[in-house]
């Protein structure tokens, strides 16, 4: 099955045929075999999957962070496989975003200098009415002196998704955001992020494991052992979990 | 526990073996300099060996003047013949005759200048034939007064052969004989530990070298057959008292192994000073790196707590590491240092005439030291660290891995209590004189540097944040400030070790440039003649000027006036000093501009005596007040104190009267001599003539005022370049020290340079911010130096005011120097963190645990 769909234009990211193979020999793991994903422009999509499926390595991929086997990796319509540390940095610095599950904020930056460090490295300087867009959108704005340290992990996640926004960039990855949160810090930062794709127009891809987080999404993407298995558009937390059974039999079954 | 400590050791090689590189420096260093003294030690002792063989006892009056000048400088007081019989009337004496053999006679070569030394003393002896020991090779024994035999040494240095014509310099202006034999010693040596010797006949002899005082300046004594050479020693000193020394042909042979071995001091002292400085920064060095290790294994301990492992077994599984690490450098330096010993050896070997290197061996004591000071100082070190793990509380497993920075109030106390006590021993140093206040000294710079070192968290962020303002337009430059700010401890630490070495170096170069000014400013400003006689070497005494030449050189047209001066060392009350006295006084008090202090200084009247204002103060004399001096010779007067002057360094002494000094005075004849110039008299016109007038006192040069100045300054500025060499370790060692530092702060940081890279930090960008880090880390190390040193040199520099530093002067430019130099080096230092940093796999970093 996959995931395909219309014009080049309306993609912020693409995977065609990816295969990623770790290790050689008897040590040999194929993390993905054949995945086709198509990321539509302005919508948030959830990725789903049992542990080990390979949800992780195709966002390495999609983002360049990581080398893929086979296949061909766009963001926009640039091919990342291929690229030297040089287009990769840029890359990275101009058209993706980032959100870890570990926060990976700086220590010794505010909050505020932490939202803006992609502008600084980029030495771009930020337009006043987005920035101030991003951080009403995040709710932070009496605590943008503040260090990551003096923050609850669920106000450093948000800094963190602030810092993703604030370069506008073409698509935000963002690997288990929640996973580190308790279920209403985790609501704040889903909100969050489901907010700025319908009211700024970002390009979201999330992997999680919490169907009541994918249900936040527009899309969500099953996968189970390096493939694309199924998918669903404007799901419950219920069609999410039926689904997730449904994979699960499949796969005693297989 | 011990498998652990061994298996932790190795997954660490890299950084540990940085920080055991200081160690092993230092310990190279201490090693070598046994080794060489060892190796050389017993060079000499072979070569004295049976240098005295054809002597049973050797009796000789003891020097008036000893003490710091040593034997060298010392003039032997003569024996008569009347002691001679003396001693042969001894029960056991068999044979007792009285020698000549006097340091002091200095042969001119072919090109009219004293043969270049060969590494030993310049004797001067009274043929008395030939013996076991000493053996013509040509030519034959000197007859006439004219004629002298030399040993093989100094015929090949000088390239003389039998037959040729040679001057001599002695206590009397320079003499020609004709060279009628060459002598050798036994075992084919052409020379003893590098000695000179020219023989004359003996009444030539003692007029030369004994100035008519007394005949003999040793009697060698035969023991009767059966005789004990014991007992009859005893009976010796028994009979002639306490004014002589009695000693065996081995003791004779012993002392002048060790007098030759005193050059090997100086050397040996370098080394200890260079072992001692990368000691001192390789401390710190050991205590960083322990101290990060330990942070960062502050789950790993908290867990082994957590699991029950006592405080003890902590503490004894750090040590144990740092014994293993300590005892592994020591043992490389070690090797290290044998090959240093014998470079050296063989190289300062090849500067002494006939030296022949003993084989190289490694003395005990080395192995002892190099393993004392190898495993000391490394678990010294690590104890702080140790005790510090030990602290950490099992719940440390949940919090978070690396720990705040706590305010650390003891190390506040404890770091001023010993600034303190530091600075008093400083100043009861400096503010002292003799050997005990110099001795607090050491100490006092020590406790001050660990002091400042203790106190430097606590200024370091604050200053780092300044420094680093200098970096802050870009983003990497701000990210590198804000990442040395982050770790006060670690950053003052990592700071401290490169600020001793600029210290150490700033604090000479102020002693240095104040000193320089003090003479530069003395000799432009006051001296106010032109023109000046005097040695090469920066000592004073070592040169003589023939008087006849002198007052030759006072008819040159254009010469107004001639102060001549000669120096000695005294006994002056108690202590052994630097006395001087000038032909002229008169003139000499005109041409150096001196101001009299209290009483007159215009005349110097028999039985009086002058000093400058700081010598008298540290006599604690007042004018008026009796002194009583023991010059060389003759027997200690009693003077009147008549007048001080204003400290100058040309004339900084105790001036005695001329009378006294010809008769006194080691050599009588003068030693420098200042000529001022008529108004109408040009340098170019008036130079010639004089050194005409003085062709037959080679050791002394004429030359204009700048080029004292600048001879003053060359001293000065060989001693820096020593110190800069010193630097240079303390550089070397610090560079470990950042290089160690930033490689654990960029691991410890892997996750976050990682996120940094994955929002688009380039590769160049991460570069300049680890180096920004370390380029302030290091500027921060050596402004402490800079202010550290600056402020030592000058306590130092004002502390020496009675030897004629009267100005105090900061070295500006070198100071620039260190701070540049300080810059490159830290910017060096960050090559290979930077390069790994900026190298780091991405995903594996922001994945990372
Ligand atoms: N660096 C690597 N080297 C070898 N194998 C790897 C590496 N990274 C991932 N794998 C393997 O690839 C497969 C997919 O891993 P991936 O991290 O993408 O899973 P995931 O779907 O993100 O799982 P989870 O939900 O547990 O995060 C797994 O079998 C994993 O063991
Ligand atoms: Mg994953």
């Amino acid at each position: 099955m996959s995931a395909t769909s219309s014009t080049d234009t309306e993609l912020a990211a693409r995977a065609v045929n990816v295969h990623k193979v770790y290790g050689t020999g008897d040590a040999q793991v194929a993390a993905l075999r054949g995945v086709d994903v198509d990321l539509r422009r302005g919508q948030f999509t959830a990725i789903m999957g049992p542990s080990g499926s390979g949800k992780s390595t195709l966002m390495h991929c999609l983002a360049g962070l990581d080398t893929v086997s086979e296949g061909d990796v766009y963001v926009a319509d640039m091919k990342v496989n291929g690229m030297s540390d040089k287009e990769l940095t840029a890359l990275r610095r101009d058209r993706i975003g980032f959100i870890f599950q570990q926060f990976n904020l700086l220590p010794m930056l505010t909050a505020e200098e932490n939202i803006l460090l992609p502008l600084a490295i980029a030495g771009r300087k930020p337009s006043p009415e987005w920035l101030a867009k991003v951080i009403e959108t995040v709710g932070l704005s009496d605590r943008l002196g503040h260090r990551p340290t003096e923050l609850s992990g669920g106000q450093q996640q948000r800094v963190a998704c602030a810092r993703a926004l604030v370069s506008q960039p073409e698509v935000i990855f963002a690997d288990e955001p929640t996973g580190n949160l308790d279920s209403r810090a985790g609501a704040e930062v889903l909100k969050f992020l489901r907010d700025s794709v319908r009211t700024l127009g970002q390009t979201i891809v999330m992997v999680t494991h919490d169907p009541n987080a994918a249900s936040y999404a527009d899309r969500v993407v099953f996968f189970a052992d390096g493939h694309v298995v199924s998918e669903i558009t404007e799901p419950t937390a219920d069609a999410v979990l039926d689904m997730m059974k449904k994979i699960d039999t499949l796969e005693k079954v297989a | 526990m011990f498998k652990a400590t061994l298996k932790s050791v190795l997954s660490r090689k890299l950084r540990l073996l940085l920080s055991g590189l200081a160690v092993v420096l230092g310990v190279t260093f201490v090693s070598g300099a046994f080794v060489l003294q060892d190796t050389l030690g017993r060079s000499f002792d072979a070569q004295f060996a049976g240098a005295y063989d054809d002597i049973d006892l050797q009796v000789a009056a003891k020097a008036r003047v000893s003490g710091s000048a040593g034997d060298a400088a010392s003039a032997p007081v003569g024996l008569d013949a009347a002691t001679v019989r003396r001693v042969a009337d001894v029960p056991g004496v068999g044979k007792a005759d009285g020698d000549i053999r006097v340091e002091g006679a200095r042969a001119l070569g072919k090109d009219g200048k004293v043969v270049p030394s060969t590494g030993g003393p310049r004797y001067g002896k009274g043929w008395t034939g030939e013996t076991s020991l000493l053996a013509l090779r040509k030519g034959h024994a000197p007859a006439k007064p004219d004629e002298v035999a030399i040993n093989a040494g100094l015929a090949e240095k000088g390239h003389f052969s039998v037959g040729d014509s040679i001057g001599v310099l002695t206590g009397q202006p320079k003499r020609s004989f004709t060279v009628a034999g060459i002598f050798g010693y036994s075992g084919d040596r052409d020379s003893i530990g590098g000695e000179q010797t020219v023989a004359f006949t003996e009444p030539v002899a003692r007029e030369l070298m004994l100035g008519h005082n007394g005949q003999y300046s040793a009697i060698s004594v035969d023991l009767a057959s059966g005789a004990k050479s014991a007992t009859v020693k005893a009976a010796l000193k028994k009979e002639l008292g306490s004014g002589f020394e009695v000693r065996t042909g081995e003791e004779l042979s012993k002392a002048s192994a060790d007098r030759s071995r005193e050059i090997l001091d100086l050397v040996t002292q370098v080394l200890l000073g260079f072992a001692a400085v990368a000691v001192l920064v390789g401390v710190f060095l050991i205590i960083n790196t322990f101290s990060i290790i330990i942070a960062q294994r502050m789950r790993e301990l908290a867990l082994l707590r957590a699991l029950g492992a006592s405080r003890r077994q902590m503490i004894g599984s750090v040590l144990l590491e740092s014994l293993v690490i300590g005892l592994v450098a020591a043992v490389i330096g070690l090797g290290l240092g044998v090959g240093l010993g014998a470079l050296g050896a063989s190289l300062l070997a090849g500067t002494i005439k006939g030296l022949e290197v003993a084989d190289l061996a490694v003395p005990a004591n080395a192995v002892v030291v190099s393993l004392v000071v190898g495993v000391g100082v490394t678990m010294l070190a690590a104890l702080f660290p140790a005790l510090r793990a030990a602290k950490v509380a099992p719940i440390a497993v949940i919090r978070s891995a690396v720990a705040p920075d706590r305010k650390h109030r003891k190390q506040t106390w404890t770091g001023s209590v010993l600034l303190v006590l530091g600075a008093a021993l400083l100043v009861m140093g400096l503010a002292g004189s003799g050997d005990a206040a110099m001795s607090a000294v050491l100490p006092g710079v020590l406790l001050t540097f660990i002091g400042v070192t203790l106190l430097t968290p606590l200024i370091s962020r604050p200053a780092v944040w300044l420094l680093g303002g200098l970096f802050s337009r870009s983003l990497p430059g701000q990210l590198g400030r804000r990442n040395s700010a982050r770790n006060p401890r670690r950053t003052a630490i990592t700071a401290s070790a490169l600020m001793i070495g600029v210290a150490l170096v700033t604090t000479l170069s102020t002693v240095a440039a104040s000193a320089k000014d003090s003479v530069n400013n003395e000799i432009s400003d006051k001296l106010k003649s032109q023109l000046v006689a005097m040695g090469d070497s920066g000592d004073s005494m070592s040169a003589s000027i023939d008087p006849a030449a002198l007052r030759q050189a006072r008819g040159v047209d254009g010469v107004e006036a001639v102060a001549a001066a000669s120096f000695d060392t005294a006994k002056v009350g108690k202590d052994t000093q630097s006395v001087s006295s000038w032909e002229d006084w008169g003139a000499a008090r005109g041409m150096l501009s001196l101001r009299a202090e209290a009483g007159s200084i215009d005349e110097l009247a028999p039985g009086s005596v002058l000093m400058n204002k700081a010598t008298a103060k540290d006599r604690d004399l007042k004018v008026g007040d009796k002194v009583t001096v023991q010059l060389q010779r003759g027997e200690p007067r009693s003077y009147r104190l008549a007048g001080t002057f204003e400290d100058m360094a040309l004339a900084n002494s105790v001036v005695i009267p001329w009378a006294d000094a010809t008769e006194g005075f080691r050599n009588a004849q003068p030693s420098q001599a200042f000529f001022e110039l008529a108004a109408d008299a040009s340098v170019a016109s008036v130079q010639p003539g004089i050194e005409k007038a003085l062709r037959d006192s080679p050791e002394v040069t004429v030359q204009s005022k700048d080029a004292i100045a600048q001879k003053f300054n060359d001293g000065f500025d060989m001693m820096l370049n020593l110190v800069q060499a010193l630097l240079a370790v303390a550089m070397i060692i610090a560079v470990l020290g950042i290089v160690n530092t930033l490689a654990l702060s960029v691991m410890e940081r892997t996750k976050e340079l990682g996120a940094l890279r994955a929002i688009g930090l380039g590769r160049g960008q991460t570069i300049r911010m680890i180096m920004t880090e370390s380029v302030v880390i290091s500027l921060f190390g050596a402004v402490l130096g800079v202010v550290v040193g600056a402020g030592l040199g000058l306590a130092v520099a004002h502390s020496m005011r009675s030897q004629g530093v009267n100005t105090l002067s900061l070295p500006w430019s070198l100071m620039a120097v260190y701070l540049v130099g300080a810059a490159i080096v830290g910017a060096l230092a960050s090559l290979g963190p930077a390069r790994r940093g900026a190298r780091l796999n991405v995903l594996r970093a922001v994945t990372q645990e």
